[in-house]
């Protein structure tokens, strides 16, 4: 079998739920030691892969290996306690009959090295001194902090996190999210979170996957995801973005209702569909220009949505400080070479 | 899965039996008994005084439930445990007060009213529970809207209530269906009486047979009815989170009037059946009752329900589980088996295995483990409702969790699931256990020969007219009947809607 370093690997793996196909031959790579995102809408099929990597669903076809070792494949099965892959689920699941330290400690193997593994751990998750706490006497964040600490306690191959963060309101989310990433940081561990949360994707994550219908479209460092989405779909998914109807001259130019854009990439000439994400455009006053039609503060900046005289409609992110009242005429322009995509692929 | 599939069908075989017993004569035979004036006018009987009891204990429970939590009742606190208590009292245990006073008490009204002063409870509590969550916010918007204080009562506020309050009555209707205490010592001819008449006094067991199956079809039938109205009655849910209490309606000069109704039910369910036997066991005392008898009594009692009630909180655990686990229709039957258990009779039950045990089992007719076989049958649903509660705290993903930390499904259970259980079964078996004891029908028919429990020692004392024998075990009934009582109550608060 393969000796290189990837903590998990999955080929061609499928799953099917009755007539729901929830995997359709999805490959996976997560380096060791890396933060992976798994990133899709609700139903792409990203919590059905996360269970065949943990042991709770049995694949159909593939095969999935953790550490190098087989755990899943043709006629093989290795039950979830013999994989060391370890969970955080969405709603935490802390064994509410047990302490603090018998939560950490639950995967531990008994012998004079637990306590001192469990403090050891119960440090780094920032818990120390709330060991012979019950569970329900814990913060939001505590608790989700001793559930990280749970899973990472037995130094498991890899930490499945089943969208983690969904269950903790908003203004508590951010905080959350970037102590468990200093913790997963600090152990070292090789860890795959699922959500449907863009923003906790690319903010928390080292290498994201995009999945949609049982499919990895795209995996790929978080800007180049973001900055180079491998289709339309994928760049309407992750983050805003402008689409206008163009045509690209086959020379690295395209035209559009912004005039005439250079492209990131030739295409080949045809009809197209560019994308220009909101922060990508800019404006200048110009009273024979487009209208601005609406404004949306949001403190740190500002999104305006202009109307062009075409009749598209355009979102455009800018510094908050910008004056620009409902009403004003503009020119819109890029900032910078824009992306697209032949148009067939609408 | 499978084991709870396996309790279920333990439990279902012997009533099953029970009807291929009763057609086992053909459909002429069957046609024979079913269609005699004697069972038209049984019926007959029977339906109208369940309907009786429903319908007055519905007025005096909605009427107690009003008074005590919405009115500036004097002690309303205090009666609102008060009115509950009449649950821990054994129908035959009343029966026997009033008719040891008075023995001429016997036939449709005195069953209609005992009946009805023990099983108010059962729409009282609901509907307490109900009035006591309603969001005033309803009721001031109403009011807003032009109603006054009175009509937005019935506009609003009944309404909500109106369907704890039908749920209770079905209940009632399923407990006096099945009651066989109060109607056997009150010489009221209704199903379980005139079924236990024809099974001890007749050869042919087959008509006794054959009434069982259709009191049983008109208690399912009652019980899906009860399904249907709940299907459609899910809105009296009321926000969630903190509420503001309704302000309490001032009775002013009819707070003493009001008072009387509180008083008459507490005087008439409590202090009636108390005094008497109290009064019973005075005169016994004097007259040397036999209290070896009655301690034998009570060991019997205790061994029976012990083991009751250990069987069917252990047979309980696999459905609980599986309830809790599953969004299926099971798990929305289970919900409800408070009712399934109403809806199985404890004659009927008994009956179906002394069939069952006399046909395939034939040594161990009359013996021990087939009435610990009809405890389970009849009170599994108690023991599951108790343990669905502590099941919902142990949800797959625990499992889950602890499987990918490396245990084996066997120390799983050992170390998540069955601490978390362990709450729910205590509190399963000690409620089913108390239930047990106060066991009339099954007990008597399917108890070993010479055998004796404290509640067939008050049924045979009285049928005897030895009312001082009756006095001490009845005493000891009522006390140990209070404890479930106390869990129904608090269960009522928090659950029963």
């Amino acid at each position: 079998m393969s000796t290189h370093a990837a903590a998990v690997e999955c080929l061609g793996v499928s799953k099917s739920f009755g007539p729901v196909q929830a995997l359709q031959a999805t490959d996976l790579t997560l380096a060791t030691g890396t933060l992976t995102a798994v990133l899709g809408p609700s139903g792409c099929g990203k919590t059905t892969l996360l269970r065949a990597i943990a042991g709770f669903e049995r694949v159909d076809g593939g095969t999935i290996h953790v550490s190098g070792q087989a755990v899943a494949g043709q006629g093989l099965h290795l039950p979830p306690e013999r994989r060391r892959v370890t969970i955080v689920p969405q709603e935490q699941a802390l064994f509410p009959h047990l302490t603090v330290a018998g939560n950490v400690g639950y995967g531990v193997r008994r012998g004079p090295e637990r306590d001192k593994a469990v403090a050891a751990m119960l440090e780094l998750a920032g818990l120390a001194g709330l060991g012979d706490r019950m569970p329900h006497e814990l913060s939001g964040g505590q608790q989700q902090r001793v559930a990280l600490a749970r899973a990472l306690a037995p130094q498991p191959s890899v930490v499945l996190l089943d969208e983690p963060f969904g269950s903790l309101d908003a203004a508590l989310r951010d905080e959350i999210r970037s102590e468990v990433a200093g913790v997963l940081r600090a152990s070292g561990a090789t860890s795959l979170l699922v959500t449907h949360d863009q923003e906790e994707a690319l903010s928390m994550a080292e290498s994201v996957a995009v999945m949609r219908s049982g499919v990895i479209v795209q995996h790929g460092p978080p800007q180049d995801v973001y900055r180079r989405p491998a289709d339309l779909w994928v760049a309407n998914f992750v983050g805003r973005a402008n689409i206008l109807a163009g045509r690209a001259d086959g020379a690295g130019k395209v035209e559009c209702a912004l005039g005439v854009l250079p492209l990131v990439e030739t295409i080949a000439a045809g009809p197209v569909d560019v994308v220009i994400r909101p922060e990508q455009l800019q404006l200048r006053v110009d009273p024979s220009g487009a209208t601005v039609e609406d404004r949306r503060y949001f403190g740190h900046d500002v999104v305006v949505g202009v109307h062009l005289p075409g009749g598209e409609r355009l979102l455009v992110r800018l510094p908050s400080a910008d004056p620009l009242p409902v009403g004003s005429r503009v020119t819109v322009s890029s900032r910078e070479p824009v992306l697209a995509f032949p148009a067939a692929a609408r | 899965m499978a084991l709870a599939g396996a309790v279920a069908a333990a439990a279902l075989l012997p009533v099953a039996y029970l009807l291929v017993r009763a057609g086992g004569g053909g459909w002429s035979a069957l046609a024979d008994t079913l269609f005699l004036d004697r069972t038209a006018r049984l019926l007959v009987r029977s339906l109208a005084l369940a309907a009786a009891v429903s319908v007055a204990s519905a007025a005096i429970g909605i009427a107690l439930a009003w008074l005590t939590v919405r009115c500036d009742l004097p002690g309303r606190r205090v009666w609102r445990v008060v009115a509950a208590l009449p649950l821990a009292v054994p129908s035959y245990v009343a029966a026997f007060a009033f008719v040891s006073n008075v023995p001429t008490l016997t036939g449709f009204l005195p069953t209609f009213a005992v009946l009805t002063l023990l099983s108010y409870p059962y729409v009282f509590l609901p509907v307490a529970a109900v009035l006591e969550r309603v969001d005033p916010a309803m009721e001031e918007a109403a009011r807003s809207l032009g109603d006054g204080p009175a009509t937005a009562f019935r506009r609003v506020t009944l309404r909500q209530v109106r369907p704890a309050a039908a749920t209770g009555s079905l209940l009632v209707c399923l407990y006096v269906l099945s009651d066989f205490g109060a109607v056997s010592i009150l010489r009221f001819d209704s199903f379980t009486r005139v079924i236990y008449q024809s099974y001890q006094s007749s050869f042919d067991r087959r008509p006794a047979a054959i009434l069982g199956c259709l009191l049983l079809v008109f208690t399912l039938g009652i019980l899906v009815a009860e399904a249907r109205t709940r299907g459609r009655a899910r809105y009296y849910g009321g926000s969630r989170g903190a509420q503001r209490r309704p302000p309490l309606v001032p009775l002013g000069r009819w707070r003493w009037v009001a008072l009387a109704l509180p008083v008459a039910v507490a005087a008439l369910a409590l202090i009636v059946p108390l005094a008497t036997t109290l009064r019973w066991l005075a005169e016994s005392v004097r007259a040397d009752v036999d209290m070896a008898r009655v301690g034998r009594a009570g060991g019997g009692t205790v061994t029976a329900s012990v083991l009751g009630a250990v069987v069917t909180a252990v047979a309980a655990v696999p459905v609980a589980l599986l309830a809790a686990r599953s969004r299926s229709r099971v798990a929305a039957f289970i919900e409800r088996s408070a009712f399934v258990g109403h809806a199985l009779p404890g004659i009927v039950v008994a009956l179906s295995l002394v069939f069952f045990t006399v046909r395939f089992m034939n040594p161990l007719y009359q013996r021990l483990p087939v009435l610990v076989f009809a405890y389970v049958v009849l009170f599994l649903p108690l023991a599951v409702s108790s343990i669905y509660g502590s099941a919902l705290q142990a949800p797959p993903a625990l499992d889950e969790v602890a499987r990918s930390l490396g245990k084996r499904p066997g120390e799983v259970f050992r170390t998540v699931t069955a601490p978390l259980l362990a709450p729910g079964v205590a509190a399963g078996t000690a409620l089913v256990f108390l239930t047990c004891l106060k066991e009339l029908p099954a007990t008597l028919l399917l108890g070993p020969v010479g055998f004796e429990t404290l509640a067939t020692r008050v049924w045979s004392a009285t049928q005897a007219g030895a009312f001082g024998d009756a006095a001490l075990p009845a005493l000891l009934l009522v006390a140990v009947g209070v404890v479930p009582t106390w869990a129904l109550t608090r269960r009522g608060r928090t659950t029963v809607s």
